[in-house]
């Protein structure tokens, strides 16, 4: 049985998609919608999360501004519904043009820094973006912007109703978890993850470190988007409050508590988050102070995140490294 | 004739006070080992640094099988067919000889804007990956990862990179630096077999290398080019031996 995954860590995975497939009818069986909620939103974030893992795992390029994109997403929903323009292909390719606008311009610039420079100039241009949301009075500053409906598809795709979205979700997921799988393979992949450990090296074979960067960022700037989009439909609405810092920050969290530069360790560390910030709220008042020691002993002791975890498990089990 | 593949001009670079080049003139002939000497601190590095792109002159201008590339960065250098390899190892540590040759073998091979196939299933790439491997006595090592391999093979890895790239011409920053007696006579035999096909400019301190290998001599003093000759006439050349070979054994 070849096609069953023979590690640990994949069997896991697996296992996790097993479970994401029909979670809407289950949830429907034992008649606890908030769940599908929750999962909902978990799952769009992790949309986010495999994106942001792309330029930062695998590229080792640390955005603290990539909830700008969620932003640029929800608002390509928002902004046209708001003129009475519901048409989802409308949502779907604003919200991909502006996003690629935004990240090629922003990013053309922020990559010519390296290191913290590039963490604290992708943040000031989220923050940009941050303010000049909340400046725009027409769309409800910070009180933020109602939706009052989905974007529309054809009546195959539909968004509407709770299951119907769950699985634009799903889809969207899957895909870019292939989609990432794909790229990192290509020449194009080998080329961010070599330049991620030796970029002068790199340069001296020919390639333009810079430029290849560049579109990795853009293209991850899109697949961000997409849950931007999906969460201005899954709320129904939209604040710049999506957009803060602190916010990119939570996607860094959940891309390291799964495992960074790997293609699953971003969903499961998005769910993990998702869970535990849900699960210790109901518990006490006090969560964030235990959610806090958590993501500190996590990221002392838990050295590549829940994958590494994983795949430790995988090499003790077989014996060898 | 000769054909003079690589030409410099007059190059000059300095740091602050310290003058690192100085009115450099230079040709190096098509298909011949061209070695540089000079005791340390002389300036090999720089110099190299410059040509590869790594670093920008203060003057001067640098021709490459004709096109000026002194205003060229180093990517570009590379893709007009000029390789280097470094002083201090440096190769994609994580991966495996063979996906850091494949790399090469990919800078060498027109833009890497493909974003779908797979790598590890392009054969032609990797042929020609294992190909450069076995040029340097690394094939049957191919998939260990490069930070497990020794420094030896890493510097032997260096050097199938810049190989893989089908460069005109490879510049060579003290290929031996670091190695062991086997090492570095696995190295000259390696550059040996390369004599004659490529045009080699090799910056090395192994002076028992260098006689071996080198067709032509330029010895670097301060920052300056003191003689330019064959290796039997530098041998016995007053003013380098003064300068330089004086030193050392003084």
């Amino acid at each position: 049985m070849t096609w069953f995954p023979q590690s640990i860590s994949g069997r896991v995975y697996a296992a996790i998609l097993l479970i994401l497939a029909p979670a809407p009818f289950v949830f429907e069986w034992i008649n606890q919608p908030f769940y599908l909620d929750l999962l909902s939103r978990a799952l769009i974030l992790a949309i986010a999360v495999v994106s942001l893992n792309l330029i930062l795992g695998f590229g080792g390029m640390i955005s603290l501004g990539h909830a700008a994109y969620i932003g640029i997403g929800a608002y390509a929903v928002g902004i046209p519904s708001y003129y009475d323009y519901y048409n989802g292909w409308l949502h779907l390719a604003l919200a991909l043009s502006v996003s690629a606008s935004f990240a090629l311009i922003t990013g053309a610039i922020s990559l010519r820094t390296k290191g913290v420079y590039f963490i604290m100039i992708t943040m000031a241009f989220s923050q940009m973006a941050y303010f000049t949301f909340l400046s725009l009075e027409e769309y409800g500053a910070d009180d933020g912007l109602v939706i009052y409906s989905r974007s529309e598809f054809p009546q195959w795709l539909t968004m509407d109703g709770g299951t119907s979205l769950y699985y634009w979700i799903f889809a969207l997921l899957l895909l870019s978890l292939f989609f990432t799988h794909r790229l990192v393979h290509s020449r194009f992949g080998r080329v961010i993850v070599g330049s991620k450990f030796n970029e002068q090296r790199m340069q001296a074979l020919g390639f333009n470190t810079y430029r290849y960067r560049l579109v990795c960022y853009v293209i991850s700037a899109m697949i961000c988007s997409l849950a931007g989009m999906l969460l201005g439909n899954f709320t129904g609405f939209i604040s710049p409050d999506m957009i803060g810092w602190a916010r990119s920050g939570e996607l860094i969290f959940m891309v390291i508590i799964g495992g960074a530069g790997t293609f699953f360790g971003p969903l499961v560390g998005t769910i993990v988050y998702i869970l535990l910030e849900e699960f210790l709220s109901l518990i006490t008042v006090y969560w964030h102070l235990i959610f806090g020691i958590m993501l500190v002993a996590l990221v002392l002791f838990g050295k590549g995140g829940i994958h590494g975890w994983l795949s430790r498990l995988d090499r003790k089990g077989a014996g060898h490294d | 004739m000769t054909e003079h593949l690589l030409k410099i001009h007059n190059l000059n670079k300095h740091f602050g006070g310290i003058v690192a080049t100085d009115r450099i003139n230079l040709a190096v002939e098509k298909g011949l080992i061209h070695a540089i000497i000079g005791p340390n601190g002389a300036g090999k590095t720089t110099l190299l640094a410059q040509l590869s792109g790594q670093i920008k002159p203060d003057s001067g201008e640098i021709e490459f099988d004709g096109q000026r590339i002194t205003g060229y960065g180093m990517a570009r250098r590379a893709r007009a067919g000029l390789a280097r390899s470094f002083q201090i190892t440096s190769v994609v540590m994580p991966m495996t000889l063979l996906q850091n040759v494949m790399l090469a073998v990919q800078g060498g091979s027109g833009h890497s804007f493909r974003f779908w196939a797979p790598v590890s299933n392009d054969s032609a790439m990797k042929a020609a990956a294992m190909a450069s491997l076995a040029e340097v006595g690394l094939d049957d090592r191919a998939n260990r990862i490069a930070a497990n391999v020794s420094h030896g093979e890493q510097r032997q890895l260096e050097v199938a990179m810049a190989l893989a790239m089908k460069p005109r011409m490879l510049l060579l920053d003290e290929p031996m630096a670091g190695m062991g007696k086997e090492e570095g006579a696995m190295m000259v035999k390696i550059l040996k077999r390369l004599k004659g096909d490529m045009t080699i400019l090799l910056v090395e301190h192994d002076m028992d290398a260098v006689f071996s290998l080198a067709d032509q001599l330029s010895v670097l003093v301060n920052g300056h080019i003191i003689a330019t000759d064959t290796v039997e006439n530098i041998r016995i050349n007053d003013e380098v031996q003064r300068a330089y070979l004086g030193d050392g054994h003084a």
